[in-house]
């Protein structure tokens, strides 16, 4: 377990900003205690300071998880945000898409969004910028990128792609064994 | 159009209706009615009138050439090769007076076919048709071969001798009440299962009320053990399981039990009240085509899922974390322990999850939760359960839990859910009704008592609010239970509180040989058969102080006593 390096703690927090945008600062200073990121076999945990100087007593080959974990750095360098920050991101999010309930399926086998099964979506969602999937009930299902921008989603046509998929809570089932 | 169709107009069917046909007087086929003499018809009774003038004329008659002419259309019939010798005379009388011929084989052919109606009607015969046929007898007799004879003589000994049998029969039936014990090669040959599900039924019956429905050279042990075979082969259990689960229950509780044991307990879920509230949860499946119901008054958290149309463990609600597959038991242990928030509270075998994350609901998210499991392949369970339900203040290991208390120590609460043999679980894992035995118990049971050692070695007495240890097996084993308590009860300084279960049997204080500590009645039992749950056994214990010392005390005073 140890500290993000500088420029590992600037992968991390770029990618945080595609989703909640300004947000992060609410997740760094919490008024409920000091939370901080930490590193452990390549993932990223966030997790309160109280937890982790009790965390800090067990061996790292016997830590398993501790907090919550974000993500993890690829082995080319980069940081992937897997499905478990959704519980962060999710509050957080500037940007947010709701699917209708026929659609809610295909997305969380995997898929893509496309233009027929989106319900509503943020107002001046940019092409790119990275967005949080919901259900019509305001369900967290997952999150990707925007495929086209609000303006663009108005003409497209009904098959075209309006969200890549990033991650969705299938993955729980799906690939339970390789989450973290 | 189907929509014209006038579904809603009532149309009342005319007649009597269905219900009220009488069926009629029921047919039997001819052979089968036995006619009276009185209700002969007038013609019927005319004929038989001539037969028997004919009968009484030809007794007058000289025996001789009747006879003669008897054995001839016999033998005629039967084999025309042996009669050479006789050929020749008989033409010569056939020639004789040929008018006869016809007339005198008449009561032949009668008798014949009174014979025949005998055999055939013979199991259902009367005494008064008997004595009808002795009739006949005695005047045939005279005109009959001495073959005949012999095989009327045989049928008559048949007859009685059925009648014997079937009286006998009767009163075997009437003395049946009374069990009687199968004799050696009765055990030895396999029976039906209906036989087997008889004989326990019976054997339970005797036992029940064994001075007097007991058969005088019969010992006790010998129908408990008749017993115990047949409930092996009925139910399927090895003859370990089975007698420790005789020691356990009364016979009356045992069937129920064994019974119980069978069928699956129903579906529940445990809400997860980090993300939702019952009501909502309950309201959001129902809108999924899910049938359920609250579990009871002891929770606020459990539902009850009797049947549904999408799959439970794949609806987005479970993904999106608000819910968990639980047993009901599975609630017990963590209600007795009743964490508080901003505790320190230590699961030391969580895989799955279910428990620990019922435990992080209750601290509301907030002071430290440590789950550990021992085995690193189900505490990836762990880990996705965590994540779903949003838990944030866990910290997941993976240690043998012995060794935990020289790791880290000052919990408030400790939950040991041990490993165990699983024997309350029996509807879950048929496999545990034949494949364990005294040694895998035995091995069970020494690292229970470590592990509880190591429990209560790693609360903190002086907590504030805590130091509880609750311990819980899915076992209904005393070994696994109320021995292990017991033990620890002697080796530390700790005392049984109620579990605040205000259900659940209490536990044994005497068991066999063994005297448990009085306080052992404070733990609390669960059965299939009464609770509707998977069998489950919860012990809650107070610390108090970190003495170790006492140990060995103790245990010296252990070893002065042994």
């Amino acid at each position: 377990m140890k500290r993000l390096s500088e420029e590992r703690t600037k992968l991390v927090f770029e990618k945080l900003t595609k989703y909640i945008g300004g947000n992060l600062k609410l997740l760094i200073d919490r008024p409920d205690g000091t939370y901080c990121f930490r590193e452990q076999k390549e993932k990223v945990y966030y997790v309160s300071e109280k937890i982790l100087s009790l965390a800090s007593t067990v061996a790292p080959e016997n830590l398993i998880s501790f907090g919550t974990c974000f993500g993890r750095f690829t082995k080319s360098g980069k940081f992937k945000m897997h499905i478990t920050a959704l519980h962060y991101l999710a509050p957080y999010a500037q940007y947010k898409i709701w699917l209708k309930p026929s659609a809610e399926q295909q997305f969380l086998y995997g898929h893509h969004v496309a233009k027929s099964g989106l319900g509503r979506i943020t107002e001046n969602t940019a092409q790119y910028q990275g967005v949080v999937v919901f259900s019509m009930n305001d369900l967290p299902l997952g999150f990707g990128v925007a495929a086209k921008s609000t303006a663009d989603c108005k003409h497209a046509d009904p098959i075209s792609t309006i969200c890549f998929h990033q991650a969705d809570i299938g993955e729980y089932i799906r690939s339970e064994d390789t989450l973290i | 159009m189907g929509r014209k169709a006038k579904y809603d107009e009532v149309v009342v069917p005319a007649g009597p209706g269905r219900k009220s046909k009488k069926q009629s007087d029921p047919t039997f086929p001819k052979g089968l009615i036995v006619k009276d003499a009185s209700s002969l018809s007038h013609r019927q009774k005319q004929r038989a009138k001539k037969r028997q003038l004919k009968s009484k004329a030809q007794k007058a008659k000289s025996n001789e050439p009747k006879k003669k002419k008897m054995k001839e259309s016999v033998i005629q019939a039967a084999k025309k090769d042996d009669n050479e010798t006789e050929s020749e005379e008989s033409e010569e009388v056939a020639s004789g007076d040929e008018h006869e011929v016809p007339e005198v084989q008449m009561p032949l052919a009668n008798a014949e076919d009174s014979d025949a109606s005998n055999s055939d009607a013979e199991s259902e015969d009367s005494d008064a048709k008997d004595d009808e046929t002795e009739d006949e007898d005695e005047e045939e007799e005279s005109n009959l071969l001495p073959i005949e004879k012999a095989n009327k003589k045989l049928k008559k000994k048949q007859e009685k001798e059925r009648k014997l049998a079937a009286e006998e029969m009767q009163e075997s039936i009437t003395h049946q009440d009374i069990f009687t014990f199968p004799t050696a090669e009765e055990l030895a040959n396999p029976v039906s299962l209906q036989d087997v599900q008889q004989r326990i039924r019976d054997v339970i019956i005797v036992l029940s009320d064994f001075k007097r429905l007991r058969d005088k050279d019969r010992a006790r042990k010998e129908y408990i053990d008749l017993l115990r075979t047949d409930l092996c082969i009925y139910f399927s259990y090895n003859d370990f399981l089975m007698e420790k689960l005789m020691q356990i229950f009364p016979m009356n509780e045992l069937l129920e039990y064994l019974e119980a044991s069978e069928v699956q307990r129903p579906m529940t879920i445990r809400t997860n009240s980090l993300k939702t509230r019952r009501r909502d949860l309950a309201q959001a499946l129902i809108n999924r085509g899910v049938n359920l119901d609250p579990i009871g008054k002891w929770t606020k958290v459990g539902l009850v899922v009797y049947s549904s149309q999408v799959p439970m463990g794949a609806t987005p609600e479970y993904l999106a974390g608000h819910y968990i597959l639980q047993g009901a038991s599975s609630f017990l242990p963590v209600i007795a322990l009743d964490p508080k928030e901003n505790e320190r509270v230590l699961d030391m075998c969580s895989a799955p999850g279910g428990k620990s994350s019922h435990i992080a609901a209750l601290m509301k998210n907030t002071g430290v939760l440590f789950s550990n499991d021992v085995n690193r392949d189900r505490i990836k369970a762990v880990i996705g359960n965590f994540h779903r339900l949003g838990i944030v203040n866990s910290v997941i290991c993976s240690y043998d839990g012995r060794k935990i208390p020289s790791i880290i120590k000052g919990f408030d609460r400790v939950l040991l859910d041990a490993p165990c043999t699983g024997t309350g679980v029996v509807a879950k894992d048929p496999g545990v009704k034949i494949n364990k035995d005294e040694l895998d118990v035995q091995r069970c049971c020494t690292l229970q008592r470590e592990l509880l050692l190591a429990a209560i070695d790693s609360v903190n007495a002086r907590s504030d609010t805590g130091g509880i240890i609750v311990y819980s097996t899915c076992s209904i084993l005393p070994e696994e239970n109320e021995w292990i308590v017991d033990y620890a009860l002697k080796k530390r300084d700790v005392k049984l509180v109620p579990t605040g279960l205000d259900f659940g049997e209490e536990g044994f204080t005497n068991y066999r040989h063994h005297r448990f500590h009085p306080t052992l009645k404070l733990t609390r039992r669960f059965y299939p058969h009464t609770h509707n749950m998977d069998g489950f056994f919860v012990a809650k214990l107070k610390k108090f102080s970190n003495m170790v010392v006492k140990q060995e005390i103790v245990e010296d005073d252990d070893a002065t006593s042994e």
